[in-house]
């Protein structure tokens, strides 16, 4: 087993950043344009990561899925941002939300990079503003705060219930400055299909044009992946319809280490599900939190009743019970395990028993319907479309659905894998969130890995390890072309009449993986799964039905080729939860609880990060990186 | 009660390619949950599809939940179909009756060629947002977010219009394929605000001239764009454009 070394600074946590910075090599104005980066994916962290290493003057190439670098599925986060600017004079610090953040990731992550998150929040709004990010505002001119779960501070900024768009919107805008300029190519309908790494660094990849079906090859000196997360592994989940795993799960297989998969981030209130058909979940922002009240009723026999019929002493308010310090604002993976126990006691509400009240009658009677109209119209408009009910008059119902991953490839201090040249940021990596991520910490990651991380580190790389120019005529990737179109054809060979399709097998795959791999797990479950998924991979490469040719627009096969992506990784989420013996975040083991039912962490043997490394499918060799807590003070958390 | 599962029939466009002359086909969905939205029942439909080793109908579609953008076709004769203020992946079957036949076809506008059936490029959107629609600012230290104060009621009319997604259902509806909607939008967002105000005119006279460069017609001010728009982006953008567009002329600020 070989050590990992994460290259974290010497010094004081709060110097760690600035020492680094200070001691970076720099590549000069006249030589970044000599040099080439690509860039995988255009949200939030791939947005402003092309942009700004355009800005720099670099040759940037960068890549998305979809038809436009403004689609991508940081636009559809609602809540907010966290920054500590303590502008509600509520003692906000860097430190605080750096101690947060730990808290609320369970003390599963690495300290050095998370306080940095905590340092550079402040720049990002800054950056925004700059940009003409309409965030929400005060009367007099400034801008609104409110409050989101984890923190007892109100540090979250917001635009209405669309802050993915907004701040999505501004880095696109920023990237498309750069296209006009000429530093950035924007390449879109282009999907990542492999890696191609050239005397032990990443020096290209090869993608498939999604509207001819053909392959293209680009160089580069180094890549950066900013490919979102891997929720699409349950199938249902409120990733887009699109999201995957595919590119980096290739660079997995190219020799970059996957760190925590078993860390899967269940929200717990999105709008529940309602058929057999459904293709997604859609989330209903955590800022609802805020005003809302989740109830189940006290009686069983009272579930089915309208909620209107179930007077208040017959209601029970579970979080506000059992967290009278945070209530409604406990942490994500607390609040969906305790909707989850409510409805497994048969306390769960609506037509499938598997929903609580997320109520804001109170809310409404105290601050009235414009205010809340204000705060929260566009989501409280979405919930009536989807579920034809309307929220000012009964009560939402929610329940918890698969939502984010902080599991991800693993990177060191300056977000590189262990494939030299290849960078990783936003949610790709795996690096800030520990085994929870808190409300409104994801914007935040993904702008500051995109902003202010990547282009120094990518800058000083290249200043020290550029091996020269490659170009697409390589040997290597000839290979690598070679093999990706090898895969293709392995996949559309096999299917005949019998042979279910793509959806079918996705769906079971979606179904164990909630089931056994979701919010509370045990040893038994997990193992049932491990060889449920190798059950459903070897149906797939045995005949999977993929319509039409590789030639041109398949959206089947696109999605066949991701599934069959997820149907390894799925295994190794599965392996890595089964390993690591303790609760911790969204990782529960029903085996490892306190007598409360909360989450038990065993400090002494998993206080390290799992980083895998592939072998072939079913064959890992797991690599540690303990986590050390200087600053710190490892606690049980509590919420109470 | 109304039905839980209706039947519909659907007249489909289905194109391969942006040289292909295009026709319509017919396929008929029954047992229709009509909770389901638009984009899950062409699911099932697909998913017969493929089963039966036919090519399945080619719809972009991302988030499903109304906000990227990425879906959008014209139902009976509608951009995004017949509720107000909904995009296709969250129109529901509930909106349709039993028995009804419904006509499904891509955007139809010059600029947004169809890629292959109701898929369509609009990289001109880009070349228009591209063409000046940012502050030309860079990453790096800036004043603090509170120096520059912004009222309320400025930045809610900002949101406002910034909250457009770049579907296209605009030029689909108006029957000279106008970008007014969308550039209007864009160009009053950054007008409003203090941060965009250096750069206003240059930023107008270039983004008008790349929508015009495109191939998009010219307003009448009929209304459909406003009409169709899943976000509720005003009419008065347009205005705001015409009025920016007029002050660009005669001044550089």
């Amino acid at each position: 087993m070989t050590t990992l070394d994460a290259r974290e600074p010497e010094g004081p946590l709060q110097e760690k950043w600035d020492r680094r910075r200070e001691k970076m090599s720099l590549v000069a104005p006249n030589n970044k344009k000599k040099h080439e980066i690509i860039v995988v994916g255009t949200g939030l962290a791939g947005g402003s990561a092309a942009a700004t290493l355009g800005e720099l003057g670099y040759n940037v190439k960068a890549f998305c899925i979809q038809d436009s670098p403004r689609r991508a599925h940081s636009i559809a986060a609602q809540g907010g941002i966290n920054a500590t600017k303590n502008y509600p004079n509520d003692g906000d610090s860097v430190w605080r939300l750096f101690y947060d953040t730990i808290k609320g990731g369970d003390f599963r992550s690495r300290e050095s990079n998370t306080y940095r998150l905590a340092q550079l929040s402040n720049n990002i709004i800054d950056q925004a503003v700059a940009q003409g990010v309409p965030f929400a505002r005060e009367y007099g001119g400034e801008l609104a705060n409110r409050s989101f779960g984890g923190a007892q501070v109100s540090r979250t900024f917001y635009a209405r219930g669309q802050t993915g768009q907004q701040l999505l919107l501004g880095a696109y805008q920023a990237l498309l400055r750069q296209v006009d300029a000429g530093k950035v190519q924007m390449f879109p309908r282009r999907e990542m299909l492999d890696l191609v790494v050239i005397d032990g660094q990443a020096r290209g990849i090869i993608v498939r044009n999604l509207v001819t079906g053909e392959m293209e090859r680009y160089s580069a000196d180094a890549v950066v992946l900013c490919t979102g997360g891997y929720g699409r592994a349950y199938f249902l989940s409120t990733n887009a319809f699109n999201s995957n795993a595919t590119a980096a799960w290739r660079c997995h297989k190219r020799g970059a280490y996957f760190a925590n998969p078993c860390y899967v981030q269940i929200h717990p209130t999105c709008i529940p599900q309602s058929g057999d058909y459904q293709s997604k979940l859609t989330l209903m922002s955590e800022s609802l939190r805020n005003d809302g009240r989740v109830w189940v009723p006290k009686k069983k026999e009272d579930a089915g009743k309208p909620p209107h019929q179930i007077p208040d002493e017959d209601r029970d308010y579970y979080l506000e019970r059992k967290y009278p310090a945070f209530g409604n604002l406990v942490p994500r993976d607390v609040a969906s395990r305790n909707a989850k126990y409510v409805c497994d006691e048969g306390r769960g509400v609506g037509a499938t028993g598997r929903a609580v009240y997320l109520d804001f009658r109170d809310a409404i009677q105290e601050q009235g319907r414009d205010l809340i109209e204000d705060k929260y119209g566009n989501l409280f408009h979405m919930y009536h479309k989807i579920t034809d009910e309307d929220p000012y008059e009964v009560p939402m119902r929610i329940y918890p659905a698969v939502h984010y991953t902080m599991g991800g490839l693993w990177v060191d201090y300056e977000l590189m894998s262990t494939i030299p040249g290849l960078f990783v940021a936003g949610e790709a990596n795996f690096s800030d969130h520990g085994a929870n991520r808190l409300g409104a910490s994801a914007l935040m990651q993904g702008l500051a890995d995109g902003y202010f991380v990547i282009p120094f580190t990518v800058g000083n790389f290249i200043a020290n390890d550029f091996q020269g120019k490659v170009d697409t005529s390589h040997e290597a990737f000839d290979k690598t072309e070679a093999d990706v179109k090898a895969h293709i054809k392995k996949m559309m060979s096999g299917g005949d009449e019998d042979s279910r399709t793509v959806i079918e097998i996705y769906r079971d795959l979606g179904k164990v993986m909630y089931d056994k791999v979701g919010m509370s797990r045990t040893k038994e479950g997990l193992e049932a799964a491990r060889e449920k998924i190798v059950e459903l991979r070897q149906e797939f490469w045995n005949g999977v039905k993929i319509p039409g040719t590789p030639d041109g627009y398949n959206k089947m096969l696109e999605l066949a080729g991701r599934l069959a992506d997820f149907l390894e990784l799925a295994e190794l989420m599965a392996i890595d939860a089964s390993e690591r013996e303790e609760s911790c975040g969204g990782h529960f083991r029903e085996e490892y609880q306190t007598d409360e039912g909360e989450a038990l962490r065993k400090d002494e043997e998993f206080s390290y990060v799992a980083a895998w490394e592939y072998g072939e499918a079913g064959d890992w060799t797991v690599h540690k990186e303990e986590l050390e807590f200087e600053n710190v003070k490892l606690s049980t958390r509590s919420y109470k | 009660m109304a039905k839980e599962t209706i039947t519909v029939h659907l007249k489909v466009w289905r194109q391969n390619g942006p040289n292909d002359q295009g026709r319509f086909e017919t396929y008929k969905a029954e047992d229709v949950n009509v909770h389901m939205s638009f984009l899950e029942m062409l699911d099932v439909v697909n998913e017969d599809l493929v089963r039966a080793g036919d090519d399945p109908i080619a719809f972009d579609s991302d988030c499903r939940e109304g906000i990227c953008g990425t879906c959008g076709f014209v139902i009976n004769g509608q951009a995004h179909g017949p509720e107000p203020s909904t995009t296709v992946c969250q129109l529901h079957m509930r909106s349709f009756k039993d028995g009804e036949t419904i006509t499904i076809e891509p955007w139809r506008a010059r600029p947004f060629p169809v890629i292959k059936d109701l898929v369509v490029d609009r990289d001109a959107f880009d070349r228009i947002i591209s063409a000046g629609g940012y502050v030309s600012v860079g990453t790096g230290p800036h004043q603090d977010a509170n120096a520059a104060k912004v009222g309320k009621p400025l930045a809610d009319r900002a949101f406002d219009a910034a909250a457009c997604i770049g579907c296209g259902a605009c030029v689909a509806a108006c029957p000279n394929a106008a970008a007014s909607l969308f550039t209007g939008a864009k160009i009053t967002h950054l007008s409003l605000l203090p941060q965009g105000k250096p750069e206003r005119s240059r930023r107008t006279r270039r983004m008008v001239h790349q929508m015009e460069k495109e191939g998009f017609g010219n307003c009448s001010n009929i209304g459909e764009c406003e009409a169709v728009c899943p976000k509720d982006i005003s009419i008065d953008n347009i205005a705001k454009m015409k009025r920016e567009y007029l002050r660009a002329i005669f001044t550089d600020s």
